[in-house]
């Protein structure tokens, strides 16, 4: 039991990173109807950028520069590059995401030098023992941290004006513009907010260690998390996201009890848990080809 | 541009200058009108003008007699380049041709590459091999394994559109790498490999020198098959399935109302598709030598998809130009190395030439989209158009 609920907080710690992504993604896709392959790059350079700024100010300051720094340079991008494609086809849009991704993760990557680089966090790898259960700190630490973000997000949406025109180019674009709302003005918000989504997701995925090379991949991560709960579904990115993590969290520790030594599948030496995400979201689309969650296409004729 | 389609046209034999009582011309088409088409037959025809004809045929000359006047190392990057385009031309009859957009392209990649390894493999040798060396049973056995996994796993593939399947696709790159890092008998594991399939031809181990170099042999050996795989694919682009691929792609919805029937034609797009990937594979593993199962994964896929965005999506020839130059990347940004001297080629310092490498294929993937949507094939369209319109800018 103890074993168990120590996977659990593993499970909703990075549970929690994977939802800020993915709630990035779902984002964007409301916004334009793409999905953004570029968020890999901004969770990477988030991570690298704090690296640099908590040494000068700290920890909590320079998340939040660097987080804002992050959400500046989606902003650029989403103008440079995407503003102009508004209109083609969405795939068109989403290839430019994958060239933007490896443009912007090797220029990222060009800063990490050889040094092994921090994000400076306090917490490291400290835990807290609880009768037993082991609980990392950094992941109460993303836990918290996701879960604030989550709530003001949901009282950006619901109480602010700009969370409204949000809301409303989500739903009907065309009827938006005709409220006055510009809708290209809410594509780079969208594109900002969700840059810096992957810029926090990333000082999180960081921490308790040097960052390392393949960092961008959990953002990966949050694209099955999308999947099962919805391309177009907040709620659902947030319950995807965190049952992707425990689901993860539990099969890492019980792998080895599961698959070694038991006879089932003796093959399976290395842990099944990275593929957990993958496997779920399959399984899910065999049943909800739309997710959870997500609104089921209307095909009209 | 003018299409003269006639009306009467039903019978099965072209029949020379129909309707314009003028002799010679390509076709029957009459002289000075290379735009005319009048027979449906006439306008669907592989090479629809003259001029393409013996384009073709003076490209395809000067490919065969490259390798007499090229060295060794340029000749590996472009037999590098035919392959890449073998498997490109795959991709792009399903996401260009057919709409269906697949980031999983890598996976069945090594489903081929690997299948080809355990046929022609030594029996006696580390990994699991028959030792069945003759080439094109290898080939064809690594074609039609991949093509089985495209067949299971297109209708999970069918029901999904657009990025849902984008994201599933890659899901599949995934679990491809874990079985390929798992299935050590096969793959020889993470870090380790195993050795590639041999192309004996006529007795002729293709990887040995002899009267001609390794590098040339498997050169004309990669070009003869681009040239039987892009052949059939023209071919399947401009018959009844390639017009199918087509509807569904430019709306799916559309095109089921008119008769198609959406799932078979998905199904046959992924399966076809898969066939070029696995003989990609195949022909990959022969010109690495060796291949490590974690190579097969997102960045190999990313890779095809460059090469269709970069060569031109739905277009062949433009395929082929893009795996060319994606080819010959590596190249290209060691003479960039060459020329800026602070860029290093050593891979711990930066900026180093592998990461002049990604930025060049990142940003040529989202210039060319930008700014030349069609691709490579779309840069030699203008040209061709400058020079007919010329001396009229329009």
């Amino acid at each position: 039991m103890t074993q168990f609920l120590s996977a659990l907080s593993i499970g909703l710690g990075s549970g929690a990173i994977y939802a800020l992504v993915a709630i990035g993604f779902v984002m964007i896709f409301k916004a334009t109807g793409v999905i953004s392959f570029a968020q890999p790059a901004f969770l990477m350079s988030g991570a690298i950028i704090v690296s640099f700024l908590a040494p000068l100010m700290g920890f909590y300051v320079g998340a939040v520069l660097g987080v804002m720094a992050i959400g500046a340079v989606a902003l650029l991008v989403e103008r440079v590059a995407i503003r102009p494609m508004i209109g083609k086809a969405v795939f068109t849009i989403a290839i430019i995401t994958v060239g933007l991704d490896i443009v912007i993760r090797t220029v990222a990557g060009m800063f990490l030098g050889t040094q092994p680089r921090s994000v400076g966090d306090p917490w490291g790898t400290d835990v807290w023992v609880i009768s037993g259960v082991v609980v990392q700190q950094r992941h109460v630490a993303a836990f918290v941290t996701a879960t604030v973000i989550v709530v003001a997000l949901l009282l950006f949406f619901r109480y602010s004006a700009v969370g409204l025109a949000m809301r409303a180019v989500a739903s009907d674009q065309e009827a938006a513009m005709a409220q006055g709302v510009s809708a290209s003005a809410i594509f780079a918000l969208s594109w900002a907010m969700a840059g810096a989504l992957a810029a926090v997701a990333g000082v999180f995925a960081a921490t308790g260690g040097p960052i390392g090379n393949t960092l961008w991949l959990v953002a990966l991560i949050a694209l099955p998390a999308i999947v099962i709960g919805g391309f177009d579904s907040l709620g659902g990115a947030i319950i995807g996201g965190l049952t992707i993590g425990v689901a993860q969290a539990v099969v890492s520790t019980y792998h080895n009890q599961w698959f070694d030594g038991s006879g089932v599948l003796p093959e399976l030496t290395t842990n099944l848990g990275p593929l957990m995400p993958w496997v779920i979201m399959l399984a899910v689309l065999l049943v909800r080809p739309h997710g959870l969650f997500g609104t089921k296409e209307v095909e009209r004729v | 541009m003018s299409h003269l389609v006639s009306a009467s046209e039903p019978s099965d034999t072209p029949t020379p200058d129909r309707g314009t009582g003028r002799r010679g011309g390509f076709f029957g088409r009459p002289r000075g009108r290379p735009e005319l088409y009048s027979s449906y037959r006439q306008e669907q025809a592989l090479f629809n003008t003259r001029a393409k004809a013996v384009g073709a045929a003076v490209l395809i000359a000067i490919a065969v007699l490259l390798p007499f006047n090229v060295s060794d190392d340029v000749l590996r990057i472009l037999g590098l380049g035919l392959v890449l385009a073998i498997g490109g031309i795959g991709l792009n009859l399903i996401t260009g041709y057919a709409g269906q957009v697949s980031l999983g392209h890598a996976f069945f990649v090594g489903v081929g590459a690997y299948t080809a390894s355990v046929v022609a493999g030594d029996p006696e040798g580390r990994a699991f091999g028959l030792g069945i060396t003759v080439i094109p049973v290898w080939i064809l056995a690594a074609g039609a394994m991949a093509a089985l996994c495209g067949v299971i796993v297109a209708p999970l593939a069918t029901r999904l559109r657009g990025l849902y399947l984008a994201v599933v696709t890659l899901g599949l790159v995934f679990l491809g790498t874990y079985v390929f890092t798992e299935w050590a008998s096969v793959t020889g594991g993470p870090g380790v490999g195993r050795e590639a399939p041999r192309p004996v031809l006529f007795g002729d181990d293709l990887t040995l020198d002899s009267a001609f170099t390794s590098d040339q042999k498997l050169y004309w050996f990669f070009l003869a098959l681009l040239l039987i795989g892009a052949l059939a694919a023209r071919n399947i682009a401009r018959s009844r399935i390639g017009r199918a691929f087509g509807a569904i792609r430019d709306r799916d919805i559309a095109a089921g109302v008119m008769g198609v029937d959406l799932a078979r034609y998905k199904l046959i797009a992924f399966t076809v598709s898969s066939f070029y990937a696995g003989v990609c594979g195949s022909l990959l593993f022969v010109a690495n030598r060796h291949f490590g199962p974690e190579q097969f994964g997102l960045i190999m896929s990313i890779q095809f998809v460059a090469i269709v965005f970069i060569g031109g999506a739905a277009t062949i020839s433009g395929t082929i130009m893009g795996a060319l130059l994606i080819a010959s990347l590596p190249r290209i940004s060691a003479e960039i190395a060459h020329l800026f001297p602070f860029i290093s080629t050593a891979p711990n310092t930066s900026p180093n030439i592998f990461e002049v490498e990604a930025i060049l294929y990142g940003g040529l993937i989202v210039a060319f989209l930008l700014f030349e949507p069609r691709g490579l094939f779309g840069v030699w369209l203008r040209m061709r158009m400058y020079w007919k319109s010329f001396p009229f800018t329009y």
